[in-house]
């Protein structure tokens, strides 16, 4: 019987660094700039010229490193990485090879199960390192003049994580990923947008436990979440049906990936050499440790970044759990996606309905509408609007079925409040006794045969009553009051 | 020590020396003897020393705009350029390949 396959997922990611210049430049950082117009004659490579490091992109990798329960190097060392290439006018990158500025961390994250959808599952990957290197320019291809266009602007300051390869699918990494996004953002020190500031490049294999690692799939350039996960599971796919001899069907591969056997992985070119213009980047554990008459602005203090650290997603969690009774699960969505969490929080200031009742308007309702059309949260129902809904539904005005729709509706209407819609469309619960017991008496009348199966025992045919009244109120009728006067 | 060949070897392309040749193998045994020399002194507990600037504190610049938007004399050093993009050929060009080396080097020691 052949084993189980297991796949192998590592992750490379270079974060940008989320600075006002450059890592070794005072050239502004800018997004959609004209070409070369934030470049230096350093980052333009011209002879002479000298690499500045800048303190914020030093401060902001500590506060990464930290925030990924990482070992700081107080000594760390700068790399010359040559590879010859039209963006790098150097001929060298700039990096952190032999020695990082931080190493040893632990990223956990969690994600949905397959089987149950509702089950939570708490998975951890070890951080390598996380080094400070330079960006390279922007290439376009010009391919009907065979020539291409170069913009140096974007050689920004970048934090590459490296992540040991423990995940094992798809799922997995976009868990990682979108965790580590969230924390970036958190941190300020990235502002996590995949389609440049995260990049993302994936090393896919898949191997019976045991046996040695066979093909190896490298995808680079991945601009979502949800295709980082769709890519590694085709790859994986892939791979397993080439492993097994099975032919591998015509498949368009929508994502830029190569395969690479195992042993050239280490690329041909590229060597390293210490960056002679660079001492080494010294930090300080804390203020006690600084050397006598030092410049505070020459000193990076890792106590002061630890003592700065804002709340990270995984402390947010716990808090709403802590204080509003919710599940993990739940509080889980909140935090994953943008603006849920504050809406949720807004929401609970305005209404007096318990917490627990009114996560699943917010986690399934509002989420599942928001989801289908591909929307955020700052659009159709704000949280007072919706706080009155759960009060109409509450007071007993509108049945929980009615809800919803009036829910619907106010999508739709984009701005009408909920009692406007439960009046428009006569949406409102009937408690007037003597009306229901008019009707009621009308059903029971109409159908003596059913009335005789109720009183010789058989309660289920009082359901059947019960529908038949609420077909009569176009679905309007209290249900208990209903059951109550029926019996 | 001992040598194997490699078909390509990034050593032999940097380098542009020919290790097939004897005359390049011959140099190659020198330039390895020349530097065993490094051997004679004894390092045991010492750091390597990667730089000069051993002793210099690493200046930390601030986070603060002071240059670039030189945009224009950076295009005017530039052969050719489109629309403020420096223009380059498709593709790395590639190594001259063994045949075309030799003649290049033809008054060369190598």
């Amino acid at each position: 019987a052949s084993q189980q396959l297991v796949g192998v997922v590592g992750l490379e990611v270079h974060a940008q660094i989320n600075s006002n210049t450059k890592l070794f430049s005072g050239s502004p950082v800018r997004f959609s700039a004209p070409p070369n117009s934030l470049v230096s004659f350093f980052d333009a490579s011209l002879p002479g010229t000298l690499p500045m490091l800048n303190r914020r992109c030093v401060e902001a990798a500590v506060m990464t490193g930290l925030a990924l329960n990482c070992t700081i190097n107080k000594k760390s060392y700068f790399d010359r990485k040559h590879y010859f290439y039209a963006d790098l006018p150097a001929g060298y990158q700039i990096t952190q090879q032999r020695k990082p500025i931080a190493v040893d961390g632990v990223l956990t994250y969690s994600y949905f199960g397959e089987k149950k959808r509702s089950q939570m599952i708490r998975k951890s990957v070890q951080i390598k390192q996380i080094q400070l290197e330079q960006d390279s320019g922007k290439s376009l291809h010009d391919d009907d003049r065979s020539q291409t266009l170069i913009d140096l602007n974007r050689a920004v300051g970048l934090m590459e994580l490296v992540m040991e390869p423990e995940m094992k699918s798809g799922e997995e990494a976009a868990a990682a990923i979108r965790e580590l996004q969230l924390i970036l953002q958190a941190l300020g020190t990235c502002q996590g947008n995949m389609s440049g500031q995260l990049r993302v490049d994936a090393n896919v294999s898949v191997h019976r436990p045991g046996e040695p690692l066979g093909i190896r799939t490298e995808v680079k350039n991945i601009n979502s979440i949800r295709y980082l996960a769709r890519a590694i599971y085709e790859i994986q796919r892939q791979i397993d049906a080439v492993q097994s001899g099975r032919a591998v069907q015509n498949e368009t591969r929508a994502y830029d990936s190569k395969s690479v056997p195992m042993r050239e992985k280490e690329g041909l070119q590229d060597y390293f050499m210490p960056e002679p213009n660079l001492p080494a980047l010294i930090v300080y554990e804390d203020n006690a440790s600084l050397p006598t008459g030092i410049d505070p602005s020459q000193a990076v203090v890792v106590q002061k970044i630890k003592d700065r650290l804002p709340e990270l997603p995984g402390v947010k969690r716990d808090r709403l759990v802590q204080t509003y009774g919710i599940l993990p699960e739940h509080s889980f969505t909140l935090v994953n996606e943008d603006g849920l969490m504050e809406y949720f929080e807004t929401l609970m200031k305005t209404t007096q309905r318990e917490p627990r009742k009114v996560i699943g308007w917010v986690t399934n309702e509002l989420l599942g509408h928001l989801k289908q059309r591909d929307m955020s949260v700052s659009q159709p129902i704000s949280p007072a609007h919706l706080a009155e809904l759960l009060k109409l539904q509450e007071t007993g005005r509108i049945s929980s079925s009615a809800a919803k729709q009036v829910f619907q509706e106010m999508w739709r209407s984009g701005g009408k409040t909920a009692w406007q819609i439960v009046q428009e469309q006569e949406l409102g619960l009937v408690h007037d006794s003597a009306q229901l017991h008019s009707i009621c008496q009308k059903v029971v009348d109409s159908h003596p045969d059913e009335v005789h199966a109720v009183r010789n025992g058989n309660k289920k045919v009082l359901n059947k009553l019960i529908g038949l009244v609420q077909k009569e109120t176009k679905g309007r009728a209290d249900p208990v009051l209903v059951k109550e006067i029926l019996q | 020590m001992f040598f194997f060949f490699y078909t390509d070897c990034p050593l032999e392309r940097l380098a542009l020396v020919d290790f097939r040749t004897k005359q390049g193998l011959e140099c190659l045994e020198k330039a390895i003897r020349f530097a065993d020399q490094l051997h004679v002194v004894d390092t045991t507990g010492i750091e390597p020393m990667d730089s000069v600037l051993e002793d210099r504190a690493l200046y930390l610049r601030e986070d603060t705009a002071v240059d670039g938007g030189c945009a224009e004399e950076l295009l005017k050093l530039s052969r050719k350029t489109v629309e403020e993009y420096f223009v380059v050929p498709p593709g790395n060009i590639p190594l001259p390949k063994k045949e075309e080396r030799s003649s290049m080097l033809k008054h060369s020691e190598l």
